[in-house]
């Protein structure tokens, strides 16, 4: 009797996922692409400029005076030891605005994600549509940085141009970090957190100096964060001097981007299909 | 030929057509209900908010879900549209169960949310496009709809505008416009014109009404009577989670109510001693703190006799029994409170 049942134009998604997912995460990273067009793009643009300008004071000021510093034997100078780290810093940095402020008000205000699962999409369509969107932008600031670093010859190694794809799953990772934190976020002052965690990593994850400066315990703490491993990656990729520590930080990453996005689906399933 | 062996003719062919064509015959003659609803509850920890009601509706059918704001309406149309699991209870849903087959039943719903849920960072004809595109239609084929649905909403004109400056009425029409971006076999409208001017609201009306001219499902939560009577062809009344009464709007006045209703007002310290001496008038009455109303089946001869008493109300009117008076009888409250 079922037979009579005539379809919508909807494609009807497979029921393999559970009603998780209906391989449409396209969809979702169109809307995205589309919102950015028709709001305004100039404000995702400014968030490229911060690193730019820690690059041009740090780098450009501070390196005047430090001259070049000794990392593992070698001595490089100080503006191309912290432009990697920067680089891995804007990619952080797009990914977590996209990820955060931007999937907050989605989430409370906007009522998007709650919009999407009306239709056949499920969470996991959402938060891999989500999650892409927010390292895309990532990307696009990392790529952009580096342009800047090249320019400034701060880039090392030929090997700087495989920087792109490592920045960008080092975006992937972030955001899906922060899209599962703020799916936990309901008010304002929670996500003031977020500050409190981002800046003490921005500038102690090695990004101005070395981590041996630190004491063992500390230098083990500060390994555990995330933009560490980041700033390792890139540096070894922009400097040249890669050694097999890379897999352990690329590892790390791919840890990261899987958690983050079974939480956000799990997230997203728990708050708007229970 | 005579008619009787026309009329032969006619039953063989129809006979050959079934043994032919079974699955046509089946569309044609039996009716599969889009919705099958037994005992199901929905408990949110401590709190029921549906409390095992059951009820079905038949393809084509414009149903109606009645109740007062907190009775369960919204909560029963989330479970329908698969975006909130029950707690027990059977629920079938096109002939799919909700609980393991969200996105396959949502691709053939169209749902228009009770609060306004536009997407405020896209244009008018964008949110038609992208919402399709959420369906897995193809680009040309979102175009193609979108352009009718705009006409069919009346928003051609707006298409490029932005949502937010968007009038209420406008907002809305572009909700259901868009919940019919997949062709979908069933629309559900929780509380469609709420906040709606008189206007708006029948703008709204007589779109809605065209789906129904169509052959559309429409499942509708409502706290109006007169939408509620407007738009469906069978109503369920809900209060606190459970159904009270079941039946066309017609059948539901005729059975709980009179044909007529008289209302009087002696001002809200009077109509309590006023309504124990006229209590013998009508066959039923009910005092509210600002008027009586008392139920007949003729209002004018009753308001005769009171005033023949020396009762005269401060103001009076006899109007015909509504869906209000319904609820009234079967909870004790009115509906809009």
């Amino acid at each position: 009797m079922s037979a009579t049942v005539q379809s919508s134009a909807a494609i009807a998604p497979s029921r393999r996922f559970g009603g998780m997912f209906a391989g449409n995460a396209r969809a979702v990273i169109e809307r995205g692409l589309r919102a950015t067009m028709s709001s305004n793009y100039l404000v995702v643009l400014s968030g490229f400029f911060e690193p730019v300008f820690y690059l041009l004071s740090m780098g450009v000021g501070l390196g005047g005076i430090i001259g070049s510093i000794e990392v593992d034997g070698t001595s490089i100078a100080y503006g191309a030891y912290i432009a990697p780290a920067l680089l891995a810093v804007s990619a952080m940095n797009g990914a977590i605005y996209d990820s955060t402020w931007n999937v907050f008000f989605k989430l409370n205000f906007g009522k998007l994600y709650q919009t999407m699962l009306l239709t056949s999409l499920g969470p996991l369509d959402v938060a891999i549509g989500e999650i892409t969107l927010a390292l895309l932008r990532g990307g696009v600031y990392a790529i952009g940085f580096l342009i800047v670093m090249n320019i400034m010859g701060l880039v090392l190694s030929p090997l700087a141009i495989l920087a792109i794809p490592a920045v960008i799953l080092i975006a992937a990772g972030f955001a899906s970090i922060g899209m599962a934190f703020t799916s936990y976020m309901k008010t304002f002052q929670q996500m003031d957190w977020l500050p409190m965690v981002m800046l003490p990593m921005f500038l102690f994850s090695a990004t101005f100096f070395p981590i041996t400066i630190y004491p063992p315990a500390i230098q083990i703490m500060v390994e555990c964060f995330p933009l560490w491993h980041g700033v390792e990656i890139v540096r070894m990729l922009t400097t040249g001097a890669i050694t097999p520590m890379i897999w352990v930080h690329l590892g790390y990453y791919a840890v990261m981007l899987s958690v983050g996005v079974v939480v956000v689906a799990r997230r997203l399933r728990a708050l708007f299909l229970d | 030929m005579s008619f009787s062996s026309r009329l032969r003719n006619v039953a063989m062919t129809i006979g050959f057509f079934a043994v032919e064509h079974p699955s046509l015959l089946d569309y044609v003659f039996v009716s599969e209900p889009v919705i099958r609803a037994k005992n199901i509850v929905k408990k949110y920890d401590e709190f029921v908010a549906v409390d095992g009601i059951s009820f079905e509706v038949q393809r084509g059918e414009s149903f109606g879900l009645l109740g007062p704001n907190g009775a369960g309406k919204s909560t029963t149309m989330k479970m329908i549209a698969a975006v909130s699991t029950r707690t027990s209870g059977s629920l079938e849903v096109l002939g799919m169960d909700p609980n393991t087959d969200g996105p396959a039943i949502r691709s053939q719903l169209g749902v228009v949310p009770q609060e306004d849920n536009l997407d405020q960072e896209l244009r008018v004809r964008e949110n038609l496009l992208t919402y399709g595109r959420f369906f897995g239609m193809s680009r040309a084929e979102v175009a193609t709809r979108a352009d009718e649905l705009l006409e069919f909403a009346q928003l051609t004109d707006r298409a490029n505008s932005k949502v937010e400056p968007l009038s209420g009425g406008m907002k809305r029409r572009l909700t259901i416009a868009r919940s019919l971006m997949n062709d979908p076999q069933m629309l559900l409208l929780d509380e469609p014109t709420t906040g709606l001017d008189p206007q708006a609201r029948h703008i709204l009306w007589d779109r809605l009404f065209r789906l129904k001219e169509r052959g559309t499902t429409l499942v509708l939560t409502t706290h109006y009577m007169d939408e509620a009577e407007q738009l469906s062809d069978r109503i369920v009344v809900v209060d606190k989670g459970a159904i009270m009464a079941e039946g066309s709007p017609a059948q539901l006045i005729r059975q709980y109510s009179s044909r007529e209703v008289l209302e009087v007002r002696y001002g809200s310290d009077k109509n309590a001693s006023v309504a124990k001496k006229i209590a013998d008038i009508g066959e039923r009455q009910e005092i509210l703190p600002d008027r009586i109303l008392i139920y007949s089946d003729n209002g004018e001869r009753d308001l005769a006799e009171i005033t023949k008493r020396g009762h005269h109300p401060t103001t009076s009117l006899v109007r015909r029994s509504s869906l209000e008076d319904v609820f009234l009888r079967l909870t004790g409250r009115s509906l809009v409170e």
